[in-house]
């Protein structure tokens, strides 16, 4: 991955509307758990999906697949066209081979990820976060990672503490870094777990309007939350799990306002 | 967090303290004791300090420190190498890597330094030659033993495999207390795992590996007094005790080596204190380092609100 983060911008992508994240059949175990029993998901290039569900259905486990932080045991999953974790095509004997780390390294570099604890690296600045790895992995040049790094701090309004430790950094200034960060390596595709439930109410709102602003650019979301009133703005698809199925997708107004399983009536009462 | 300079607050209160006069007497009696112990120590004349003083600065003493200090470093160094490779070795899928790390660490930790030092000074008696080749295959080349491993290198091997053990375990526990937060993020990224090692977890896992490597590194610097077992022979316990035998005055020589050891275990210390800061850097929840920057923030009176209650501890 040389491709540094002006010049794949608008040009690598696929047109709007193609679809940039494809599940089919996904099912994943650990060990004798069955956890996610044949997703299916279509998100399209610059759309924003938001995933709902219950504690334990599966969320997370869903998109560290796709960002390859998990192994699955069926299924496939395409983002930008390109299968994940294996080669395109089965070998005579009818077995995927893996793909090395090397090239799992370079599909998880073209998808951001944006975790519930921030995980920040917190022997460095916020500014050497964001640089680390298109310096290191996108081998951009030091002086051109730090212009890109202070201009995305500046794009989540954290300029001003560009300098600072993430352990002198509140959680919501922690979580934009975090979100600085992972655009760093300007991904097609963004991942958000959860990304405001460690933080403080009064914390939520800040990261949300980061969100909502990289949304509104145009960046492909998938994006699991409980904040229902986001999902309404910006979502342009939600999708309801629970227990490894997807149990309702569509339009939020549709899904959210108009819940057509007791499910889901029941998670929405719970959440709100 | 003491604040420098004080609010205007009327009616401070001036407090008079408790008087402690337990305190007062231990501290009374321990200081005639101590002054009992110095003056014992200046006024004997066993202790012969004319002599020591010569000997201070005799040219086989200084020498003894440079060759102590070499084997301390080079054997540190060989047993962080190794124990960093054990370290990961041990957490690795492959059993055969896993059961090599455990049956070094099993042997070199159970066996005193001592008798190791002397197996590696007899090592060139066991094997004469020593050659690369296939196992119970062909030999491509061979080297004879006791020109490749003289005394010197028999004392580092000996102590850095030893040092190799002991710091195995040390480096697996830094590592393992690196929060495995940290590598996904940096996966997330598209950091292979040698990178990860490198940027994010090893930097990570010296803050808890450096202070019990400081205190293997002042054992190290004594430790190496046990070298006269392999034999060798230049070392600062060796050589005062070589000046000891000839001029029969052991009791002067030993306060030389015991100086000597004191000034170098003295300035390792400052020097871990250092690393420790270093390695500490946006990890600090106490020290002074971060309530100065905090007071600088404040200071400035660019923040509307109080930025020290946005700091999550
Ligand atoms: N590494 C793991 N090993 C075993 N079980 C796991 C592991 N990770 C997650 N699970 C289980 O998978 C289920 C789904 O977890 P998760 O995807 O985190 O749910 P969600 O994010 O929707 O709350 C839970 O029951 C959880 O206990
Ligand atoms: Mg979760």
């Amino acid at each position: 991955m040389s491709t540094t983060a002006s010049t794949t911008t608008g040009t690598l992508r696929p047109p709007l509307g193609s679809p940039m994240v494809q599940i089919t059949g996904l099912h994943k175990e650990f060990g004798s758990l069955h956890i996610l029993k044949g997703i299916d998901l279509t998100v399209s290039t610059g759309e924003v999906c938001v995933l709902l569900g219950p504690s334990g259905s599966g969320k997370s486990t869903l998109l560290r697949c796709v960002n390859q932080l998990e192994t699955f045991q069926a299924g496939e999953i395409r983002v930008g066209g390109e299968r994940v974790g294996f080669a395109e095509h089965p070998l005579p004997d009818g077995r995927l081979a893996r793909l090395t780390e090397k090239q799992i390294a370079a599909q998880r570099a073209r998808v951001g990820m944006v975790f519930q604890r921030f995980n920040l690296f917190p022997h460095m600045t916020a500014l050497q976060n964001v640089m680390e790895a298109p310096i290191h992995v996108g081998k951009v040049p030091t002086a051109q990672a730090r212009a890109r790094a202070t201009e995305l701090l500046e794009r989540v309004g954290m300029a001003d503490r560009a300098t600072h430790y993430p352990s002198e950094l509140s959680g919501g200034q922690q979580q934009r870094v975090a979100i600085a960060r992972a655009m760093a390596m300007d991904p097609e595709l963004m991942l958000f777990d959860e990304p405001t439930s460690a933080l403080d109410p009064e914390l939520v709102g800040e990261v949300l309007n980061v969100i909502k602003d990289l949304a509104r650019s145009g960046m492909t979301m998938l994006v699991v939350t409980h904040e229902l009133g986001f999902a309404r703005e910006v979502a342009d698809q939600v999708v309801f799990m629970a227990d490894g199925v997807v149990v309702e997708a569509g339009a939020p107004a549709q899904v959210i306002d108009h819940p057509s399983s007791p499910r889901l009536a029941d998670f929405l009462n719970s959440v709100l | 967090m003491a604040h420098e300079e004080h609010a205007d607050i009327p009616n401070r209160i001036r407090a008079k303290e408790v008087f402690h006069p337990g305190t007062l007497i231990a501290a009374i009696i321990v200081a005639v004791l101590a002054a009992m112990m110095l003056h014992g120590l200046v006024r004997n004349k066993n202790f012969q300090w004319h002599i020591v003083w010569l000997y201070l600065r005799d040219v086989k003493v200084i020498q003894g420190i440079g060759y102590t200090l070499l084997l301390t470093a080079l054997a540190m160094i060989l047993g962080t190498i190794l124990a960093l490779i054990m370290a990961i070795m041990r957490t690795a899928s492959n059993p055969v890597l896993r059961g090599v790390s455990w049956a070094y660490i099993f042997v070199f930790r159970g066996i005193p330094v001592y008798t190791q030092l002397i197996f590696w000074g007899l090592v060139a008696v066991l094997y004469p030659v020593i050659g690369i080749g296939i196992p119970f295959g062909p030999q491509f080349v061979d080297f004879d033993t006791s020109k490749l491993i003289g005394a010197f290198a028999a004392a580092v091997i000996g102590l850095g495999l030893n040092e190799g053990a002991y710091l195995a375990e040390i480096i697996r526990s830094g590592l393992e207390s690196v929060d495995g937060g940290q590598g996904e993020a940096a996966k997330a990224l598209g950091m292979k795992p040698s990178l990860i090692m490198r940027r994010i977890t090893i930097p990570q896992a010296m803050r808890v590996i450096i202070p019990p490597l400081g205190n293997e590194t002042i054992g190290m610097l004594k430790t190496t007094s046990l070298v006269l077992a392999v034999p060798f022979t230049l070392d600062l316990q060796f050589a005062t005790n070589a000046i000891a035998n000839r001029i029969y005055a052991p009791i002067p020589l030993l306060i030389v080596a015991a100086f000597w050891y004191l000034v170098m275990t003295s300035v390792l210390m400052v020097g871990q204190h250092y690393l420790e800061r270093y390695y500490g850097r946006g990890f600090t929840n106490s020290g002074s380092k971060r309530s100065k920057r905090q007071a600088a923030v404040n200071a400035a009176g660019t923040t509307t609100i109080d930025p020290a209650l946005e700091v999550e501890q």
